[in-house]
């Protein structure tokens, strides 16, 4: 008789979801599959809005990351006004962004994900958390958490606060840094960079015991999706072309604008999850799944573009990736402290940009245009909106395609393959908890934001089911 | 001019004849909440923000629109005046779609201020969640219905001030809404002079300007009293 298993809710992720495991007769699972359980309705809702108030708006889909939806949507606004941003509004965007990747990539590394590779897969579950990171490593949680903090001074800095700083807008941004400001970022990098540093270490020198967890979370064959810049190819999160790699590293797609992204990407709907499946169209669905955040993203340009984040880049490739294309998707949390270095090289190169200081941040446009796209990277992946207003800018109609809901795909192939390796001869429905730990983490991997990707609504606890083939749930594991 | 003495919370308060009683207490420095009443505008008595009771009279009277009278006893702060100011203000918030963190008056809003104010930590009311329009047709300023109060400062400004009397309230009760000309897009509105000035008279994030974000809206409220000042005592004074 066959079962289903369910992780409900998913822990340490920021949404709320569940897992279902399927069982065959023998006990093995036979499928797997990641419920996305919130619903929000933005893309609903802001028809009828006015468009200056959008990036305000879609900033709220979010806390951990609305500098994401504020980026996007300033330049979706940007696009409708047809306005040339200046450029120091463009690099303080970019810096901003960059602090935003900062915090939420120390955010997923130090207290969501390390707590299962440094304290233990099977480690007390009461204590597999920050805050027995704390207590065992409190000079590296302390360290974390600081990083985490140097991030959100920068936006806070740019911004005026930390979380939703309505700041970025249609035709650049409100304020200017101030040169107090500018000081402080400065003399707090290097502490940043250390810390970094020292987690690259530490992630690395774990690389030769965690082969197995290398091998099965999430290690697959799929496309990688993400921007490249548009000179060079380089690493990108702000702006630049949409580029298309497979695991081979052939490149399929190249200096696509990311404007005419539809031709491309196709959204499929599963009645199971309030998350939409985005797919490549030309392979179909469920075939043209692809990744994007910080693993496709090392995946798919030439090289960074800064000397230490491109020697990090190298043996990144070198040793994870034979020299090429990364698959495995627990190798997300090698390319997150890559792309920390990376970020902060950039804020250290934007700081000594000559005209950083510059007031001249803000043009002004009205409608100019009745469509407009703009796609930036978020830490998890590349985020699309897209509007159609009327000709006095009022919101007609919108599409959203969030970071996380690009993964959706390969988060559901992530749980099944995890599932499938580690928990077999199940009889009764008992799994052990740190098995169920393992295929949480295949999530966790993702570092997904749901309430983003559905735009949705809710907190955040996870469920785990185990059900039979007729249907009946059999076991049910619940945290909240 | 005759001079009025009377007590407001207790305190000896002298006024001139024809002043209202909440001139009179603020001339005191006695704090009474107001919505509708923008100085530099006739007051209707719309909000019921600043109601106060009066010895001898069985019903409660808007300070905005209350004469002073000699030997007048007036209280602004009791137990039920406090209740009743709440009430309005959950009152107002459950009737349109008053989003503060999407709105481009936040931080800088009337009602905001006299929610906090009057401790309005939940509204008790359910929500009417009306679907009201935007109109963003005007040029330079746009108009939310869902952020309106009807406090009528728009028109008044718009008429005492202006002299366009572009606005006007259409209708009545929950249906009520401010509207220009003859309810016409604002854009169409033939008597509008695109002077700003109801923007800078809206308490809230009704009217604004277009492009503006989150927080943006900020008031200069001042310069409708100067105005106003100028144009009756031929007084030019910030």
């Amino acid at each position: 008789m066959s079962q289903r298993i369910v992780i409900d809710p998913v822990t340490r992720i920021e949404g709320h979801a569940k897992i279902s495991l399927f069982l065959s007769d023998a006990g093995d699972i036979s499928d797997a599959r990641f419920h996305v359980v919130e619903f929000r309705g933005f893309e609903k809702f802001c028809e009828g809005r006015p468009i200056g108030e959008m990036a305000g708006i879609t900033a709220r889909i979010c806390g951990i990351c609305p500098i994401s939806h504020i980026m996007a949507s300033a330049k979706t606004g940007d696009d409708v006004l047809t306005v040339q941003i200046p450029p120091t509004a463009e690099k303080l965007r970019r810096m901003m962004n960059l602090g935003q990747f900062t915090q939420s990539h120390a955010l997923s590394f130090f207290h969501l994900s390390s707590p299962d590779f440094l304290l233990g897969w099977d480690s007390d579950p009461a204590k597999r958390n920050v805050f027995g990171l704390i207590e065992k490593q409190p000079d590296l949680a302390r360290a974390g958490i600081r990083l985490r903090q140097f991030g959100q001074e920068v936006i806070e800095l740019l911004g005026g606060k930390k979380i939703h700083p309505a700041w970025a807008v249609p035709g650049g941004v409100r304020e200017p840094l101030s040169a107090e400001a500018h000081k402080h970022i400065l003399g707090r990098l290097p502490e940043a960079r250390a810390t970094t540093e020292t987690a690259l270490n530490l992630f690395k020198g774990m690389l030769d015991k965690h082969r197995e967890e290398t091998e099965h979370f999430g290690n697959f064959r799929s496309l990688f999706v993400g921007l490249v810049s548009r000179d060079g190819a380089l690493w990108e999160h702000y702006d630049g072309y949409l580029r298309v790699v497979d695991s081979d590293g052939n490149i399929l797609v190249d200096e696509l604008d990311p404007r005419r992204y539809h031709e491309i990407i196709g959204e499929a709907v599963e009645p199971f999850s309030y998350l939409k499946s985005p797919f490549y169209k030309p392979l179909g669905y469920p075939q043209g799944m692809y990744r994007v955040g910080p693993l496709a993203r090392l995946n798919v340009c030439s090289r960074i573009g800064t000397p230490l984040a491109d020697a990090e880049l190298a043996e990144f490739r070198q040793r994870v990736g034979s020299g090429g294309i990364v698959t495995s998707s627990f190798m997300y949390h090698y390319a997150r402290l890559v792309e920390i270095l990376a970020a902060l090289e950039r804020i250290g190169m934007l700081l000594h940009d000559p005209d950083i200081l510059s007031k001249r941040v803000r043009s002004v446009g009205s409608i100019n245009k009745l469509e407009g796209v703009g796609v930036s990277e978020a830490p998890r992946g590349t985020l699309f909106h897209h509007y159609h207003v009327d000709e006095n800018g009022l919101i007609k109609k919108v599409n959203l395609i969030v970071a996380t809901g690009n993964n959706n795909l390969a988060m559901n192939r992530t749980v099944k393959q995890i599932a499938q390796h580690y928990i077999k001869d199940i009889k009764g429905g008992k799994i052990p908890e740190g098995l169920l730990n393992r295929v949480e983490h295949g999530i966790r991997c993702y570092d997904p934001c749901l309430s983003c990707s559905t735009h949705a609504f809710g907190a955040m606890p996870m469920k785990v089911e185990v059900v039979a083939a007729d249907g009946r749930v059999l076991a049910e594991q619940v945290r909240d | 001019m005759s001079v009025k003495t009377l007590t407001i919370d207790g305190k000896a308060v002298s006024a001139a004849e024809g002043d209202s009683v909440l001139e009179a207490a603020r001339e005191a420095g006695i704090e009474i909440p107001t919505l509708c009443h923008l100085d530099g505008l006739t007051d209707i008595g719309a909000c019921r923000m600043c109601l106060v009771e009066v010895t001898g009279s069985n019903k409660l009277l808007p300070a905005c629109s209350t004469r002073v009278a000699e030997g007048m006893e007036v209280r602004t702060n009791t137990e039920q005046l406090r209740k009743y100011r709440r009430m309005v203000v959950e009152l107002l918030f459950a009737e349109r779609n008053h989003i503060c963190a999407a709105c481009v008056a936040n931080g800088h809003c009337e009602l905001q201020d006299v929610g906090i104010a009057v401790g309005m930590d939940h509204v008790r009311y359910d929500y009417l969640y009306p679907n009201l329009k935007v109109d963003v047709t005007h040029p330079l300023y746009g108009m939310d219905q869902n952020r309106c109060i009807l406090c009528a400062r728009c028109v008044r400004v718009c008429d005492e001030i202006e002299g366009a009397h572009t606005w006007d309230v259409l209708g009545r009760g929950v249906k009520a809404r401010v509207t220009t000309d003859l309810n016409q897009p604002w854009g169409e509105a033939q008597s509008c002079t695109s002077c700003g000035k109801c923007v800078m008279a809206c308490p809230t994030g009704a009217i604004f300007k277009l492009g503006s974000t989150v927080e943006e809206s900020v008031k200069e409220r001042g310069k409708l009293a100067f105005l106003k000042t100028a144009r009756d005592k031929k007084q030019w004074v910030l």
